[in-house]
């Protein structure tokens, strides 16, 4: 199928002699608007249902009109009021307050490893490499059990701890920052530090005073990344938050309505939607940084 | 790791020092390298080398807790391998110090049902990414006005929380729900989505297929984006048709980033709890139709910390065994080393040219790729 999808654009194009027109080509075209209309469809449509839904009375939860009918402001009132045990303007703060710890500790930290890996000629540089790699393909289930009995015996596990929630998010945001950081740093113009050097730079200034500034665009994207990645977490933030700390992932899976055995959906989808569109934002002015840096690290020439 | 260490530590100059006269710009790096990479290390070895050490250690203790048939408190203490019985051979221990095999409903008895459930979630989600990753790709690779609302489009479910994707797709999957509205449409009868082992199951994967195909897509159009014009000119002269370019130049070419995106898919997926574990809580069918390995695991924790510890440990080896597989044998070269460290003995070699020519950095010898173009230019 993938064939027919026309894997030659460019070549085609170059061979297209303008006086013999290619028969098809017209519906090679159509063929392709369509695809891409599947793919537009495929990635908005469940997000514009979510938003739809939020913006519904819920007595038409279940209305399947595909405009907004009955708009109302009710559940997003809902999904912030406290009387039914759910907190979500406090995960709101947590999540914020997680993400940012968790982003700022990796990016300081990862940094410079990145900049050793990606610059510097050293022995165990790829054993080094291996490693972070490997981490960042641990398992975050296998982190539990321990980190749960440790956290427990020292007291973490109530009140306000937000370490026993930034530490464990440690474990898949560095190893994020430093590969993408890494991949980021190897496609620099790194001449201009070595003409830094030869003009007298030591190795910190130059990275300071010339690569840094040029640097920003990576770093900006790699923070992004890795407050995505911490504040999307939710296996690990279930296990060790408690009623103070908990982030929004765990408020909206466990987000309780006025009915038992029956799921406040209007509610819950007004959550999501507060949850998801800052990030939709986010994702929108920078998406050709956010795509570089998702992709960065997996090809090389 | 100890090699990484005692190899930094012969590296060079005093730290600080300035460069000896004669010895290039590039001495002294092994040093710096320790001081920049030391801070990761010792992180990581704190959150991630150190549980699971920790959990290694605690897989071999006995669950301290109520004996179930005298109700006295039993002490923990050395477990040898029962832990590991427990998961493997579904070998419950009792109270006479014997094993029997555990009963239904302990969740000894759910370890090969919930490894079966992840390798079936894990394969067919693949799968499907896979082919339909590719077409998106392809799709996404010509020209054609829009290309930033197409992207943009396809972040909107890699963006979204995996939590709130689940929590959207079962108000999608609900009874009364659009997706049986729409199956109804067509004459087809109401599906009890979550609450069925099979309906349940594709539920599941039909989220996850979802939310992880923009990754795919986007990873193999960075492969696609790489490969030359030139090389389609050349098939085309040569009279190869669709099938036959796709086949001899456009997978050999893409493999290293297929490879790499199935292999970082693959992963995710042995892992996956978020999707099943609010979708459908772990459940379907008789009870536990969509209890992965991780769900296992997290509901083995309040039950005991010991026997859970030997699960992630053995879930743990399990993901580092397929990893390897894919590294070692399926070309999905994550490291991607310059040609001259790859070699036996290569290091040694890589060093000496480093010394040598002291500026090319192995990776600036690669052509640059399509991201290099496009990074930094998000602002």
């Amino acid at each position: 199928m993938t064939s027919q999808g026309g894997t030659a654009p460019a070549g085609r194009r170059h061979l297209d002699v303008p006086a013999v027109r290619q028969p098809g080509t017209q519906w090679r075209t159509t063929r392709m608007y369509l695809g891409l209309a599947v793919i537009v469809i495929w990635g908005l449509a469940p997000f514009y249902w979510m938003i739809v839904t939020a913006f519904r009375d819920v007595g038409f939860t279940f209305d399947t009109t595909p405009w907004p009918t009955h708009v109302t402001l009710d559940n997003f009132r809902t999904a912030f009021s406290t009387d039914r045990g759910n907190h979500f303007g406090r995960a709101l703060v947590n999540s914020v307050i997680i993400g940012v710890v968790t982003t700022a500790v990796a990016m300081l930290v990862g940094v410079f490893a990145a900049y050793a890996l990606s610059r510097l000629e050293f022995p165990g540089k790829y054993l080094v490499l291996g490693f972070v790699l490997g981490a960042s393909m641990f398992p975050g289930v296998a982190l539990v059990s321990p980190l749960f009995q440790l956290f427990s015996s020292v007291g973490w596990l109530n009140g306000y701890n937000y370490q026993a929630l930034i530490i464990p998010d440690i474990s898949f945001a560095l190893p994020l920052t430093v590969y993408t950081l890494t991949a980021f740093f190897g496609e620099m113009p790194w001449e201009l530090e070595e003409s830094a050097r030869i003009d007298g730079c030591t190795m910190g200034q130059a990275f300071r005073r010339i690569m840094l500034p040029l640097a920003a665009p990576g770093l900006f994207t790699t923070a992004i990344l890795a407050f995505i990645s911490s504040w999307n977490e939710f296996l690990l933030a279930s296990q060790f938050s408690t009623a103070n700390t908990q982030p929004v992932t765990v408020a909206i899976a466990f987000f309780t309505g006025s009915q038992p055995h029956q799921d406040p959906y209007t509610a819950v989808m007004a959550a999501g939607t507060i949850v998801t569109v800052p990030l939709i934002i986010v994702v929108l002015i920078f998406q050709r940084a956010i795509v570089s840096g998702l992709t960065a690290g997996s090809i090389k020439g | 790791m100890s090699t990484v260490v005692s190899g930094v530590e012969t590296g060079g100059a005093q730290r600080g020092a300035p460069p000896k006269p004669g010895r290039g710009l590039n001495a002294g790096q092994g040093h710096a390298a320790a001081w920049l990479v030391a801070p990761t290390i010792l992180l990581l070895g704190v959150v991630i080398v150190y549980p699971l050490v920790k959990a290694v250690v605690m897989s071999f203790q006995k669950d301290s807790g109520l004996d179930p048939t005298t109700g006295l408190f039993v002490q923990g203490g050395a477990a040898g391998l029962s832990n590991y019985k427990h998961w493997l051979l579904e070998q419950c221990a009792t109270p006479g110090g014997g094993t029997v095999d555990c009963p239904p409903g302990n969740l000894g008895s759910q370890f090969y049902d919930a490894l079966w459930v992840t390798v079936f979630f894990t394969v067919v989600t693949v799968c499907v990414e896979v082919v339909l990753g590719l077409w998106f790709a392809t799709i996404m690779n010509r020209d054609f006005r829009g290309r930033g609302l197409v992207r943009a489009a396809i972040l909107v479910p890699w963006a979204i929380p995996t939590a709130v994707t689940a929590k959207l797709w079962l108000y999608i999957f609900a009874y009364e729900g659009i997706a049986n509205r729409t199956l109804s449409v067509v004459g087809m009868p109401h599906v009890l989505w979550t609450g069925d082992a099979w309906p349940a199951r594709f539920a599941v994967i039909i989220a996850d297929v979802w939310k992880t195909t923009p990754f795919m897509a986007l990873l193999i159009l960075a492969g696609l984006q790489v490969i030359s014009h030139e090389v389609y000119e050349a098939a085309a002269i040569d009279g190869a048709n669709r099938w036959q370019t796709f086949l001899r130049i456009t997978l050999p070419m893409i493999k290293v980033p297929l490879m790499v995106a199935i292999l970082f898919r693959t992963l995710d997926v042995l892992r996956i709890f978020d999707l099943p574990y609010i979708l459908t809580q772990g459940g379907g069918g008789s009870g536990h139709a969509t209890t992965t390995l991780s769900i296992l695991v997290i509901n083995q924790i309040r039950a005991g910390f010991n026997a859970a510890s030997a699960l992630s440990t053995i879930v743990f080896l399990i993901i580092a065994f397929v990893a390897f597989l894919f590294i070692r044998f399926g070309g999905a070269d994550v490291v991607q080393r310059p040609p001259t460290a790859r070699r036996p003995g290569g290091r040694r070699v890589f060093r000496r040219r480093a010394r040598v020519d002291g500026t090319a950095a192995p990776t600036e010898a690669a052509p640059a790729d399509a991201t290099a173009t496009t990074v930094g230019a998000g602002g």
